[in-house]
């Protein structure tokens, strides 16, 4: 078993393993907090909703389409400007986060939209005929009718961020990403790539799993 | 009281108006079950959204106990929605919520109830629709019955003074329809809540209705008592929704009748007439003889009707029509 794995520092392992864990963590934290809103303002300006504003709506949803559609690892490029004005520096786990949010939040909030799209109109309705407010709708009835979709949202958005997290190697992000394409691509030293791998898929799967849970739990359809 | 005056309202639809109603003016009194009955796209949904403003009109004027509601501001909109309850054909509960938290739900909208008062209301409200083992449940655990009933104990969480019910009974079926119409019927009798009804069905007008509309392609085109309007019916629209509620085929009664000797007549008993042996003693006096071709004995709302279609052969039928008259019974000549 030694004998397979002699490239493999298994400290090293475990400090990109904790700066990945670091980067999605934050970076899912920051996607959330700018995507839910984000989300929810696209659904409401929408087409025949609450707060229909088809300019508003247009602009929004192009910002959001300009960034889902540059693939990521042009955007980690593209962000770097950026990324040294808000952090400072584009290199390291901290680097990495700005472009990770922005591939990320803009994600989560086309998935948001969708599950609150996705909550029956007559709810709503059946809300705005109780004499609620538009904020009562959003809090009251809108995203706790929504929130197994959100939450299968989150998932899906945490497992591409780990993707991502991984790709942000390139440009020296940090991480199992990293590690991976320095020593086990440009090092030639397979053992490392097959262990990284491994663990990137232990991760996602867990995260699986966990987000799974948690939809279950808030589903009472 | 509800009333419309002159109310209009059309859609927008690729830059041209599209009516849904046209010009309507009615009134709804305090404390009547109001029904409205019409085919899916006569307008009738519009008509009872316009009285809690989801659905604004585009002319015209509403007066709910005397206030115009049509230019209110967000707060009296809200005042207003509170006061009139509504309630829907697929009860639109959230499923996040126990049975318990969707009572009330609209107690927490309005913001001005204590917490112990919230917690009385739903225990009071669940009791009396029969569901008081169920405050814990959610509504996918529930049958539609009893979502409905939790639907309306929702409606009633503000002490509303109007209930709006939008086909509350379509999902519905007939044993469990006829259970929630009585449990409104009985609302409406202890609460003296004004209930405004919409429906495709006539039997469900005839049971809880004290008065009726029906709508026709954006229009009322008669309104009237239920028993009027049931068993008088002007419009074609009404005569088919009573014959429909009847499960009377028309071409087969058409030949039923042609089939038929002498004279055909049409009578209709209401109250307690309906109970009394009255045609065999008119039989008797004028000497005709008479054989029933269609008949039916049943209630609008507590009042037990009866109609029947008759063949009179020989006799005296001049005597026979004054006997039947005088006796308070309604004779129509079919023939």
């Amino acid at each position: 078993m030694e004998d397979l794995l002699t490239n493999v520092d298994w400290l090293e392992i475990g400090w990109a393993s904790w700066d990945t864990l670091v980067m999605v963590g934050l970076s899912l934290l920051f996607s959330v907090l700018i995507g839910l809103p984000l989300g929810v303002l696209l659904f409401l300006t929408g087409k025949r909703q609450l707060l229909e504003q088809p300019a508003v709506y247009s602009v929004l949803s192009f910002l959001v389409n300009v960034l889902r559609s540059v693939p990521f690892i042009i955007l980690l490029i593209v962000m770097i400007p950026v990324t040294v004005m808000i952090i400072g520096t584009s290199l390291g786990v901290a680097g990495a986060i700005p472009p990770l949010v922005a591939g990320g939040a803009p994600f989560f909030a086309r998935l948001v939209e969708t599950s609150l799209r996705e909550v029956d109109r007559g709810i709503i309705e059946a809300t705005q005929a109780m004499g609620a407010n538009v904020r009562q709708i959003i809090f009251g009835a809108l995203l706790p009718e929504a929130m197994p979709g959100i939450i299968a949202g989150v998932t899906v958005t945490a497992i591409t961020l780990v993707s991502y997290a991984a790709m942000s190697g390139v440009v020296g992000g940090g991480g199992l990403g990293d590690l991976a394409i320095r020593f086990g691509y440009q090092r030639f030293q397979t053992d490392v790539m097959v262990i990284t791998v491994a663990l990137l898929v232990i991760f996602v799967q867990l995260l699986q799993m966990a987000g799974d849970r948690l939809v279950l739990h808030f589903s009472r359809r | 009281m509800i009333e419309f005056d002159q109310v209009q309202k059309s859609y927008q639809v690729g830059g041209r108006a599209i009516p849904a109603l046209h010009a309507t003016s009615m009134t709804i009194q305090a404390g009547e079950v109001f029904g409205i009955v019409g085919h899916s796209g006569a307008g009738k949904s519009t008509l009872v959204r316009l009285i809690n403003l989801l659905e604004r009109p585009s002319d015209g004027r509403i007066r709910v106990d005397g206030e115009n509601i049509t230019d209110y501001g967000a707060d009296e909109l809200r005042a207003l929605r509170r006061k009139v309850g509504m309630i829907f054909q697929h009860f639109n509960l959230l499923s996040s919520k126990t049975v318990a938290d969707n009572i009330a739900f609209p107690m927490k909208l309005a913001g001005n109830y204590s917490r112990a008062e919230i917690t009385s209301r739903v225990a009071e409200l669940l009791a009396r629709v029969g569901l008081g083992d169920h405050a814990d449940k959610y509504p996918s655990q529930l049958s539609g019955g009893q979502k409905q009933r939790v639907g309306i104990a929702r409606a009633l969480a503000c002490r509303p003074a109007i209930l709006l019910c939008d086909e509350a009974t379509s999902a519905l079926d007939p044993q469990t329809t006829q259970s929630v119409l009585k449990l409104l019927a009985d609302i409406n009798r202890e609460l003296g809540l004004t209930i405004v009804l919409i429906t495709h069905e006539m039997d469900v007008v005839r049971r809880v209705c004290d008065r009726v509309a029906v709508m026709d392609a954006g229009r009322v085109v008669e309104m009237g008592s239920v028993s009027d309007v049931f068993l008088h019916p002007q419009h074609p629209t009404t005569r088919d929704f009573v014959f429909e509620s009847e499960n009377i085929d028309r071409s087969e009664m058409q030949q039923d009748l042609a089939q038929a000797e002498g004279r055909i007549l049409r009578l209709t008993f209401r109250g307690e007439a309906t109970y009394k042996p009255l045609l065999g003693q008119v039989a008797r006096d004028s000497g005709v003889d008479f054989s029933i071709l269609s008949g039916r004995i049943d209630h609008i709302k507590d009042t037990p009707y009866g109609q029947l279609t008759l063949s009179l052969v020989g006799g005296d039928l001049g005597v026979a029509m004054s006997a039947l008259e005088a006796a308070e019974v309604h004779v129509e000549v079919l023939r």
